[in-house]
């Protein structure tokens, strides 16, 4: 049995050595999406186009214009005349954000009264707008505070004027500098690996179904777990050697601590990979062609991305589909990636994650195996 | 003599197409068994059944002394199955590809390099054991296949038109190979399109549409043909056709190539009598003479008596 299934190692090593492409298609794209995603995928929000319709020309008006041009999460790209004129810079996508203060800005806050601030901003991207809100609230709320503190030392010049507010110490442990890359870096070491080892392993075994070897080697006297595990164990051992890759340039590049112990990850991405290889293998018993199996691995690698936590909290999700979460192999894995490279955290906390992986893989493994026959009917 | 293979009402559907409908026969050990039969007549289902790949509806198969629809992994070490394009590893060299299914039939080493020189020297391929299977031309993969297939001795072969599409010099090496397997005994169940080749088997069986037409020698199935057989290649063979169907004494008007198959009942009479009135009708024609009955010709006389 062994040397059956050594064989069938030595064959496919063989193979991925001599073809170019795909040793290209291991090595290539995952390092590209690697660096596109840790640089393009955020969710902050810097640089918004802002316009300005200033109908006030006071000295307080311009303080407050002066607050938006000087922190770089906004830059003011146009002085509109007009409300219409603003409008059509929204309508064009020209801007994202409109502020516009009336006239009498200035006077009612001489007054002591409430002067309003009118805001208008492109909801099309919603993060990005609900984003830009909160920090259009943040200029205005300092803005206010500041002019309060002014205008009472002005009224009661005597006075040292004490007005009781709280503060927020901000303390973000694991990401200090709230750095999304930070984020999103180690789970997408998951992401990479759970796309190429599904494709791959999927492609390997319907690629030998279309040259007819897969037909051959049914007539020989090897046993379907032979088989099996010759496909499987080699792409296992690449899907090490691709996590190992991709998460160590991913560290050396964008600078993410790996705080936690490797053996640990190791355990979680052995786990891991389990679950991702019986998914392939499922793949292939159920397509003719490669072609088949890349649009079937769609099916289960959109909604296990959606559902793991990528990039959408869980915790928003509705209740149901926080149910279906927890059949998702990659929910359990970003847990351990984010764990052990942000937070250092070890088995003694990962240990549940671990269970979960180990009894979905071994499960999806199963079904695969039990599907796979060696029959061409 | 227990035959080798025996194949007692075997049944396959494919839904509501019967693929194989009551199949029999037996064949003896050491003989070449042909099947023939157009596409669709269940030649590959047949042979897929028998390699234990395809399970059956019904019917019994005795192989090599295994009954495979009772347990089709054990006859897999006794038998080997070449299919119309054998699967070969492009990416691994000749040598590499016969040690591949050397391994998987578990071959020891010593055997598997004496064998494998032996059948690469026979195949005429022994300098090309470092080259790229996916290198190599149609015929000399072909070869290499049936290499791969013969490397663990099988007792029983199945061929499913392993020279369709082989070039003339390589499907004669490939037929040395056969006849010396032929003589250690091996049995050999063939399914081939080339006439050339059908005749060369022991018996033949005749396959339609999953059935058993007729099962005999080549020789003996020619003298079954009723009538005898008159060839006219002619560059308006469809116009012939038209002229010739239904005429006195004409029972098949069959278009092959370029040129009519005619089964006659006395070929010495019709033949001047059908010359004459190829030559009133003005169609152009070059050659019209009587000739052996092909199997082909036999083939479609009795599908269209049925």
């Amino acid at each position: 049995m062994f040397g059956r299934i050594f064989h069938m190692l030595l064959k496919e090593f063989l193979e991925v050595k001599r073809d170019k492409w795909e040793r290209f298609r291991l090595l290539v794209p995952p390092l590209i999406q690697k660096v596109l995603f840790g640089y393009a995928a955020t969710f902050e929000v810097y640089h918004v186009s802002t316009a300005v319709l200033d109908l006030d020309h006071s000295q307080e008006s311009r303080e407050m214009v002066s607050r938006f041009t000087g922190n770089g999460r906004f830059d003011v790209e146009a002085l509109p005349s007009s409300s219409q004129a603003m409008r059509g810079l929204i309508d064009r996508s020209k801007i994202t954000v409109g502020i516009r203060i009336n006239p009498q800005f200035g006077e009612l806050l001489r007054k002591g009264q409430t002067a309003p601030l009118q805001v208008i901003v492109d909801g099309t991207n919603s993060n990005t707008a609900l984003l830009a809100l909160d920090y259009v609230g943040q200029i205005a709320a300092r803005f206010s505070s500041d002019y309060q503190r002014d205008y009472m030392n002005r009224i009661f010049p005597e006075y040292q004027v004490m007005l009781p507010s709280a503060k927020m110490e901000e303390r973000p442990w694991y990401n200090p500098d709230l750095d999304s890359q930070w984020f999103f870096v180690p789970g997408l070491v998951g992401s990479i690996a759970l796309m190429t080892i599904v494709n791959v392993t999927s492609f390997a075994i319907v690629r030998e179904r279309e040259i007819g070897t897969l037909e051959q080697i049914m007539v020989t006297p090897i046993r379907p777990i032979e088989f099996i595990l010759g496909k499987t164990v080699p792409f296992f051992v690449l899907g090490l050697i691709e996590v190992a890759l991709v998460a160590v340039a991913g560290a050396l590049w964008f600078g993410v601590p790996f705080r936690g112990n490797p053996l640990v990850m190791l355990l979680g991405t052995s786990l891991f990979l389990i679950s991702s290889l019986a998914v392939g293998l499922l793949i292939s018993t159920t397509c003719r062609t490669q072609q088949q199996a890349f649009a079937s691995g769609f099916f289960y690698l959109t909604p296990a991305f959606t559902l793991s936590g990528f990039a959408f909290p869980i915790s928003s999700m509705p209740t149901v589909m926080q149910w279906i979460t927890y059949l998702d192999p990659l929910r359990y894995y970003l847990v351990v990636l984010r764990g052990t490279f942000l937070k250092g955290t070890g088995l003694a906390i990962l240990w549940p994650q671990m269970v979960a992986m180990a009894i979905l893989g071994v499960a999806m493994f199963a079904v695969s195996v039990a599907r796979f026959e060696k029959s061409l009917d | 003599m227990e035959p080798e293979i025996a194949v007692e009402g075997l049944s396959k559907r494919f839904g509501p197409v019967s693929a194989v409908d009551c199949l029999s026969f037996a064949v003896n050990r050491g003989e070449i068994f042909g099947l023939v039969g157009p596409d669709g007549a269940g030649k590959t289902t047949t042979m897929r059944m028998l390699a234990g790949v395809m399970s059956c509806d019904g019917g019994r198969m005795k192989v090599a002394g295994h009954d495979v629809a009772a347990n089709a992994e054990a006859v897999k070490g006794s038998i080997s199955y070449m299919p119309q394009r054998f699967g070969l590893y492009e990416d691994l060299t000749v040598d590499e590809n016969i040690r591949f299914y050397a391994d998987l039939f578990g071959v020891a080493r010593t055997e598997r390099r004496e064998r494998g020189a032996m059948l690469l020297k026979a195949a005429g391929m022994t300098e090309f054991r470092d080259r790229l299977a996916g290198k190599l031309s149609g015929g000399m993969k072909q070869k290499l296949g049936l290499i791969c297939a013969l490397i663990h001795r099988p007792r029983v072969l199945l061929l499913d038109e392993p020279t369709t599409g082989v070039d003339p010099v390589s499907r004669r090496e490939f037929w040395q190979v056969l006849y010396s397997l032929l003589a250690q005994g091996v049995t050999i169940i063939i399914s081939t399109a080339y006439l050339d080749e059908a005749e060369r088997c022991s018996r033949l069986a005749l396959l339609h549409k999953g059935r058993l037409l007729l099962c005999d020698t080549p020789e003996n199935l020619k003298k079954r043909m009723p009538g005898a057989t008159v060839v006219v290649s002619s560059p308006q063979a469809r116009d012939l056709r038209e002229l010739l169907a239904g005429a006195e004494g004409v029972s098949t008007v069959i278009l092959v190539g370029a040129g009519l198959h005619l089964v006659v009942d006395d070929a010495d009479r019709r033949v001047p009598e059908l010359k004459a009135r190829i030559q009133s009708a003005g169609i152009a024609f070059d050659e019209i003479t009587a000739s052996e009955p092909a199997i082909e010709d036999l083939f479609v006389a009795y599908v269209q008596g049925r």
